[in-house]
Formats: structure tokens, C-alpha cells, sequence
């Protein structure tokens, strides 16, 4: 199908971009990407009046310095799968691209566009989440905020981020030398929506682990944190730590079903997964 | 109460300027305003892969990508491919291959094939099918592509023929 019509304005800056969105609100739409409004349009399941295309404001760049990573609205898909700095600071974020769509997808999909839409079945969101990072968002009224990963993903398709406001990046705290990450995803195809997947990061010291923190997405209308998981594992082995925390799931997934896969064989895959990723990490 | 935009590009090397509506995308800028009919339009929401061509060097899918949004790049299309060694080289294992039946998916297949193949040396059939995965083909099985992509990348490697 083709899209209907609408205006279409480019904005030179971050601040003109938010001075659009002030004076258009609901009406208007941020195009980054595209990978995922384009589609939207075409299939008309969105209709904006005008959309605020953002792909010239700059506001790419990837940095990692002072124990932070900050990745920039605009960076793409392929270029943190191609950063030396995110596989070194938050090697999570670089075993997830693979996951993501298709290349000719990762070459124009962005973070900050993943971010600010929220699907429960992405890879970013749930790596956010599982890594606690800030969502740095603004707007001509307000100014700049941050809000926390656990603060930012709302429900379905619904964020922290208000009509006025834009994402202008990421902010992932820097991988600590006893941490291990871990992005794993159970697809029927490669580049297809996650049946399920999770993002998983914990400390392994003298054979155990901590800190666990498990997002998973795919299983709800946000990705969600495997809170009784994390409980469960807590100062284990590894291989405790790994039965423990996939048997505690069943607390803290409640994976809705679909026509192809129903929630038991959900929640079955994520124990799979959850397995593994513990697994992984004394790999 | 849309408004046309101007927009100056380069396709496969030249100079275009038109005035475009900004809901048309840019397969559909390809095909209706330039006549470039190479590109196909599948599914129209970013799933099949028929409409991969290449702006300012990488692969994008043609449907997911605005008339608007190419203004000041460079797209190349199936129709510059004779400009392109590593696209000629494709096509011609297509045709050795029988990688094709139908060739609706043929375009879309060799501009993301070629993309792998610049990453340089052999890459494995998994990482080829990989590479792949969003270019959907219903007449061949793949098999074929996989094999004249290989034997593409065999070639320029100097390795043995699979």
C-alpha cells in the first residue's frame, strides 16, 4: 500500500526539531530512520499530518568516555555493530545488531528511532533495560531530562517520551572487568521478530554470579526484567545460577500467545535462553 | 496541502532534479518518475527485500526510504550495475548458476550480494545465507543464489570452486 499524504519539514537542528514537534504535537511524527514509521505509513496503521525528518541534525555519534557510553539518536544499527567502543564498553549492544532485522534494515534503522518506539519484541529496548541506561530526552518547554530504562518503557508502544519531546541518546554505563554480557534471541528465521530473546548482564567472581539483571523481550507488552530470576541466582555457581534462574522464570514471565506459538512454549524458550546466557557467561 | 519538495540526486552517476510528492518513496521515485523499472516493489513494508538498492554506498530498502530523504545522495540501482565489477561478476554467476526463475527478487539479491562480497575474502554459505535472509526468493530455494555468490566470492579470493 502507499502511504497517505502528508507535510513533510526538515529540521537543521536538535533545537529546530523541538521546536517543530512544539508547534505540530500530536499531529507530527519524527522520521529518523524510517525502518519502522515508513512501514507503519505504507500500511496505514499511521497517518501523521506531517513528519519532522531529523536525518540531517547530526547526533550520531558514538562516545565512550568517563565510564559512560553514550550512543547518539541517530546512530545506526550497522555503525554500533561496527564500533570498536561498544564492543569494548557494552558488548551486549554488539552481540544484539546481529539480531536485528536485515543489513540493508541496519543500515538506516537507528537507536534513538528504536528507543523512542518502543516495540516489546526489539533487541534495544531490552538491552536498555538490562543494562539500566538512561534515555536522554528533549524538548523546547523543558529542556533536557533523563530518564532510566526501568522509568522509560511504559506499555505497548507507549514510552517516557511526551508528544514534545525527542530522543537525543543512549547512555550505557561502561562494562566493569568482572561483568560478563550476553544478547541471545530465538527467531524462526534470522532478521524475523523475536519469538523470544534476552538481554543479560551479571558479575562472575570465583565462579559465581551476581548482580544478575535479565531483560527479556518478546514476552510482553514492555521488555521485562527477570527480577525472581536475578533472586534466584544470586551467589550461585554457574551452573546453579543457570537452573536456578530459568526455573524461577515461571514468577516473572507471563508470556501472552499468538497464533503461531502459544505462551507455555514462550515462557519454555526463555528458560532456554536463560540457560544459555548464564551459561555464556563463564564461557 | 502536501506540497511537492525539490530534490537534486545522483542516480547510477547522474544528475536528477524533480519536484516530489513526500509520501513517494523511493522505489516508487525510481520506477514511475526516472523509469528505472529494475528495482522491484514486493511487499511494501520492508519484509521481502525486492527494492534493495544502494544509497551513498550501502544497501537500503527502496520502500522504507523517502524520495525526500535521497536528496543530495547517490542511489544505484540494478540499471548502473555494468559500472560495478563486483555486480557484473554476480550477475554473471546468476546466469551460470541458474540462480534465478522468475527474477523479481534478482536486483534486490545482487545489490545486498554485492554488499557481502566488499567485506572482502570467502565468506561461509551460513554467513551467506545470513546476509541474505532479507531477500526472499520463492522460486529457487536459495541453493543457487548460495552457490553463485560463493563462487563469486571463490574467484575473487583465488580460491578452488566449491
Amino acid at each position: 500500500m502507499k502511504a497517505a499524504a502528508f507535510r513533510y519539514a526538515r529540521a537543521t537542528s536538535a533545537a529546530h526539531a523541538q521546536a517543530l514537534l512544539a508547534e505540530h504535537g500530536e499531529d507530527a511524527r519524527l522520521l529518523a530512520g524510517g525502518q519502522s514509521l515508513l512501514a507503519a505509513l505504507n500500511l496505514r496503521l499511521s497517518e501523521p499530518a506531517i513528519l519532522i525528518d531529523i536525518g540531517r541534525i547530526g547526533h550520531a555519534a558514538i562516545e565512550a568516555r568517563d565510564g559512560r557510553l553514550r550512543l547518539s539518536a541517530l546512530a545506526t544499527h550497522a555503525a554500533i555493530g561496527r564500533s570498536a567502543a561498544v564492543a569494548e564498553a557494552a558488548p551486549m549492544l554488539a552481540q544484539a545488531v546481529p539480531h536485528i532485522a536485515h543489513p540493508a534494515i541496519r543500515n538506516r534503522g537507528t537507536i534513538g528511532g528504536s528507543l523512542a518506539l518502543g516495540d516489546p519484541a526489539a533487541e534495544w529496548p531490552a538491552c536498555a533495560l538490562a543494562l539500566n541506561a538512561e534515555i536522554v530526552l528533549a524538548s523546547a518547554a523543558r529542556g533536557e531530562r533523563r530518564v532510566s530504562a526501568e522509568d522509560f518503557f511504559l506499555g505497548l508502544y507507549s514510552t517516557a517520551c511526551a508528544a514534545d519531546e525527542m530522543v537525543l541518546a543512549a547512555e550505557f554505563p561502561a562494562t566493569a572487568p568482572n561483568e560478563r554480557q550476553v544478547c541471545l534471541e530465538l527467531a524462526r528465521r534470522r532478521g524475523d521478530y523475536a519469538l523470544v530473546g534476552v538481554a543479560a548482564s551479571a558479575k562472575l567472581e570465583g565462579g559465581r554470579i551476581s548482580g544478575l539483571r535479565a531483560a527479556f523481550f518478546g514476552v510482553g507488552a514492555t521488555p521485562v526484567l527477570a527480577r525472581e530470576a536475578s533472586r534466584a541466582a544470586e551467589g550461585a555457581t554457574v551452573a546453579e545460577a543457570a537452573r536456578a534462574a530459568a526455573d524461577a522464570l515461571g514468577r516473572d514471565l507471563d508470556p501472552p500467545g499468538d497464533p503461531t506459538t502459544d505462551g507455555a512454549t514462550r515462557l519454555r524458550l526463555a528458560r532456554v535462553l536463560m540457560r544459555r546466557a548464564v551459561e555464556a557467561m563463564a564461557a | 496541502m502536501s506540497g511537492a519538495v525539490e530534490i537534486a540526486l545522483t542516480v547510477n552517476g547522474e544528475a536528477v532534479r524533480r519536484a516530489v510528492d513526500p509520501r513517494l518513496h523511493l522505489v516508487d521515485f525510481l520506477r514511475s518518475e526516472l523509469g528505472l523499472t529494475g528495482s522491484h516493489l514486493g511487499c511494501e513494508h520492508g519484509v521481502c527485500g525486492a527494492c534493495t538498492v544502494r544509497l551513498d554506498g550501502e544497501t537500503v530498502r527502496g520502500c522504507l526510504v523517502l524520495a525526500v530523504q535521497a536528496d543530495g545522495a547517490a542511489v544505484e540501482t540494478i540499471e548502473g550495475l555494468a559500472a560495478d565489477p563486483a555486480w557484473d561478476d554476480l550477475r554473471a554467476a546468476f546466469v551460470a548458476r541458474n540462480a534465478l526463475q522468475c527474477g523479481y527478487c534478482t536486483p534486490g539479491m545482487l545489490a545486498s550480494a554485492a554488499e557481502l562480497l566488499a567485506a572482502g575474502g570467502v565468506p561461509t554459505r551460513d554467513a551467506i545465507r545470513d546476509h541474505l535472509s532479507g531477500n526472499y526468493c520463492r522460486c529457487t530455494g536459495y541453493h543457487a543464489i548460495v552457490d553463485a555468490v560463493e563462487s563469486v566470492a571463490r574467484a575473487r579470493a583465488g580460491a578452488p570452486a566449491a
